[in-house]
């Protein structure tokens, strides 16, 4: 415990997620972050100022022989300049918000070395607000208690059964935007990587959506934030952002996995088949 | 005869008089306002500790990283029930004991407007209390206290602890609901002479708003957790996504009770420091009206905000927008209070006394919370801090500031009256320094767990990043918290037989309550003196100083002039 003290007071890094909220990981997160330091700041202040008045008062009107309280009912001057004050300080926060809020919601444009216009396949649905030029969409399925993701667009029919999926972990391509598409199967969840922007819950039912867009190869750990239940705590997600040709790659091999599985599986189906009968494996 | 011309002399004839229960039975059939808010008073205090156990085992649980202490289902039973119990069987009831009590002798009635039904609702939230406890024996609820659907539905959770939670809400809300109506036609019809709306005391403010709020959002949840019971046993598909039913529908409905139902609980701590400020700093309130205004402006806008707890969810960004904008309004009459507040201290001669250094604890915590609550009212920066400690940060600043710490300077500031006897000054002033410190300790840091990664209600977590060493903190700090509660539970036990004897007005306080002796008669008042400021108290003891002072033939003309019922000055 005192090493992590320590290693707390040495480590400026550390404040990144100390006092405010992660960055670093996609503009929509590093704005969050942004809005949030200045917030801080202007609380900060207003922070230091009534507890100190509240300190100084206490102090300073301590009872102490010969002295008289006054015997004051109010100020209505003053008492209306500090409800200005206060309301003034809440429209700035306000402004600050509006003019911060259209670039955290809305989804950048893809970087040049992302994947490109041929490469990404943007899959609009009426809830999503697509950014222009090339974007990918994943879909993020919550269910009791693992993340499943699928890459919309990239199998071989029209199905979106056919769509190459992964549990657990997502792999996206490098500067370029990634739109989520956030729906969940059984109870309310919420998907989070916290340096990848803030929450979205994943509503049976609805359809909710948030994007992402990572510069450089890395990859980003979070987990569901609203209680579903039992497992709640241990259904965690990675991210791992690949330059766009590699990612592509291992799409290819994604692909080819499951289609391998799905051979696999047919082959032990027809085999079954033939040993047992139709019945027990049609219905598994 | 000389008698048949003398009027008849009016006569009371009886033939039993019913002798007065003692003891127990006393007790379990009171209509008397006092001792109803003694039990509740006690009850819901019995609640807090048993819900602190909880929340120390969670705390427990969390000081190691993926401990094995306590099983996934456990820990969900455990914050399902701290958060429950805290919510309706403390704060809520608590409130509605100091109501009880000292509602009717503030404003200087004999009782309640209606006695019986105030038993009635005291009986009902202990039923409340009974039935939602009995789950332990059984399975306990996991679905948090606000009973997410569809977790909370018969097919994610079939067991009966979902199903005791609602008997829970339906019973506890009952009981506040009759409370409610109970408070309301008493502080409307039952004040003293003299006593206009502009010399309500701002405790009865309070009281006032919290029976208001209660009366509006206690029938939606009544409602809402009517269907949840219909959903789980009857079939119906209220909450059931995948037979036309609304999961937001539930969200909406709970939160419309639960965001009013955060200012049920912090208002009347609101009005308990807005009672013991002025006493202590012996000056007058601040800014009377303002600070009774901004309690019901607080209301109002406490109930257009609801949607705040839901900024996650799939809604339309103008929708997200209106309440961050509600949101904010509310922190300014919130600061007009606090300002008010400090003004009271400003230029008067403090003395620090324990329900003093209580109140000026919990507004300097309720600033933490407040300010915090800024940031989570921001929308897009609540995408990043919502269901995380920040929240659970946010929340404890706002309820054990607003309301554990305005609740103990109540106990220190009203035992005298209850009991007759003192609390310690020194063991009082022990107990809120460890509280305070415990608080900052356990909850300061969990604003950094939040921002650090860590989600609520969660059991276990991998040690990434500095999570173990703030949850280590957090723990340490929820005993010192827990210690100093301790402290002044014996505090209570040992001046309850050994405490020194307060007499009727040991603050010389300002509002009528210290009028009578201490604890009061059944019936509170002999004769109920006429109100003539905000400040009655003071007037009274002026005129028993002017009169200790005039020479004693002399009569005394304007006292009693206007009303037969001016009490005599022999408190």
């Amino acid at each position: 415990m005192l090493a992590g003290l320590a290693s707390l007071a040495f480590a400026p890094a550390a404040l990144a997620n100390f006092i405010t909220p992660p960055s670093g990981g996609s503009p929509n997160a590093s704005r969050i972050s942004d809005l949030y330091t200045v917030t801080l700041i202007i609380a900060a202040v207003i922070f230091v100022g009534v507890e100190g008045t509240l300190l100084y008062a206490l102090v300073r009107f301590r009872k102490r022989k010969g002295r008289v309280a006054a015997q004051i009912h109010g100020n209505t001057r003053l008492e209306l300049g500090w409800t200005m004050g206060a309301a003034v300080v809440l429209v700035a926060l306000a402004i600050i918000t509006f003019v911060e809020l259209h670039s955290i919601r809305t989804p950048d444009v893809s970087g040049a070395n992302g994947l490109s216009a041929s490469e990404a396949i943007p899959i609009e649905t009426d809830a999503i607000k697509p950014p222009k030029g090339p974007f990918i969409t994943v879909q993020v399925n919550g269910q009791q208690y693992i993340w499943r993701f699928t890459y919309l667009g990239y199998g071989k029919l029209a199905d979106q059964l056919d769509d190459p999926y992964t549990y657990y972990h997502m792999y996206v391509p490098t500067n370029t935007t990634v739109v989520l598409k956030v729906v969940s199967q059984d109870v309310v969840h919420s998907w989070w990587i916290p340096p990848l922007g803030g929450k979205v819950q994943a509503v049976p039912g609805y359809t909710n959506w948030t994007w992402f867009k990572i510069s450089k190869p890395a990859t980003f750990r979070g987990q569901c934030a609203f209680l579903c239940g039992r497992g709640h705590a241990t259904m965690k997600a990675l991210v791992t952002a690949l330059p766009p040709k590699q990612w592509l790659a291992w799409l290819h091999t994604l692909e080819q996995n499951l289609q391998a599985n799905k051979n696999g599986g047919a082959a032990g189906r027809s085999v079954l088949s033939k040993r047992t009968g139709s019945a027990a494996v049609e219905n598994p | 005869m000389a008698a048949s011309t003398l009027n008849p002399i009016p006569q009371i004839v009886t033939d039993r008089v019913e002798r007065e229960p003692r003891g127990m039975v006393r007790w379990l059939t009171t209509t008397d306002h006092k001792r109803i808010g003694i039990l509740y008073i006690v009850t819901s205090f019995a609640f807090f500790m048993v819900g602190g156990v909880e929340a120390l085992m969670m705390r427990m649980q969390l000081s190691v990283s993926n401990n094995n202490l306590i099983a996934p289902e456990v820990y969900n039973q455990l914050f399902t029930m701290h958060g429950t119990t805290m919510v309706f069987l403390f704060v809520v009831p608590m409130m509605a004991g100091l109501g009880n009590y000292f509602v009717p002798l503030m404003i200087g009635a004999r009782d309640v407007a209606f006695p019986r039904l105030n038993a009635l609702s005291y009986w009902l939230f202990l039923a409340g209390g009974i039935v939602f406890y009995a789950s332990v024996f059984w399975n306990p609820p996991e679905a948090g206290w606000i009973a997410t659907v569809p977790l909370a539905e018969s097919t994610y959770l079939p067991s009966g602890g979902v199903d005791a939670w609602i008997y829970l809400v339906h019973l506890t809300g009952l009981a506040s609901l009759i409370g409610a109506i109970n408070f309301f036609a008493t502080i409307a019809n039952m004040r003293a002479p003299g006593m206009t709306w502009s010399r309500l005391p701002l405790f009865v403010w309070t009281i006032l708003t919290y029976s208001l709020l209660l009366i509006i959002a206690l029938p939606v949840i009544a409602g809402a957790v009517t269907m949840l019971l219909l959903d789980r046993h009857f079939g119906t598909h209220f909450y059931d996504p995948t037979q036309g039913g609304s999961v937001l529908l539930w969200q909406n409905l709970f939160w419309f009770f639960g965001h009013p139902e955060v200012y049920v609980m912090v208002l009347p701590g609101f009005g308990i420091i807005s009672e013991v400020l002025p006493v202590f700093a012996r000056k007058p309130i601040f800014g009377y009206k303002a600070i009774a205004a901004s309690t019901i402006l607080i209301a109002f806008l406490g109930l257009l905000t609801w949607i705040h707890h839901m900024f996650t969810t799939p809604t339309p960004v103008i929708v997200l927008i209106f309440a961050m904008i509600a949101s904010f309004l509310i922190a300014v009459p919130t600061g007009v209070k606090i300002f008010n507040w400090i003004g009271t201290l400003w230029q008067g001669s403090i003395e620090f006394r324990t329900p003093l250094i209580f109140a000026v604890s919990a507004i300097s915590l309720f600033i933490i919370g407040g300010i915090t609550g800024v940031f989570l009212a921001m929308f897009p920066v609540d995408w990043q801090l919502n269901d995380t400690y920040f929240v659970v940060a946010h929340l404890h600043f706002v309820l054990i500031g607003g309301s554990v710490f305005s609740i103990f300077a109540a106990i220190y500031y009203w035992f005298p009256k209850m009991t007759g006897r003192m609390l310690s000054e020194s063991l009082g002033k022990v107990s809120c320094g460890l509280m305070f410190l415990g608080t900052l300790t356990t909850f300061l840091i969990q604003h950094s767990l939040g921002l650090d990664g860590m989600p609520r209600r969660v059991y276990e977590y991998d040690n990434i990043g500095h999570l173990e060493l703030y949850n280590q903190i957090s723990t340490v700090g929820s005993f010192i918290l827990a210690a100093g509660v301790l402290v002044t539970v014996f505090n209570v036990m040992r001046s309850l037989k050994s405490g020194a004897v307060a007499g009727p007005d040991p603050w010389r306080a300002n509002s009528l309550e210290w009028f009578t002796p201490s604890p009061p008669p059944a019936n509170n008042f002999d004769a109920v003196p006429r109100v003539r400021s905000l400040e009655p108290m003071k007037d009274i003891r002026r005129e028993i100083a002017r009169r200790a002072s005039a020479p004693r033939a002399a009569p005394t003309p304007t006292a009693g002039a206007d009303v037969p019922s001016e009490p005599r000055v022999s408190v």
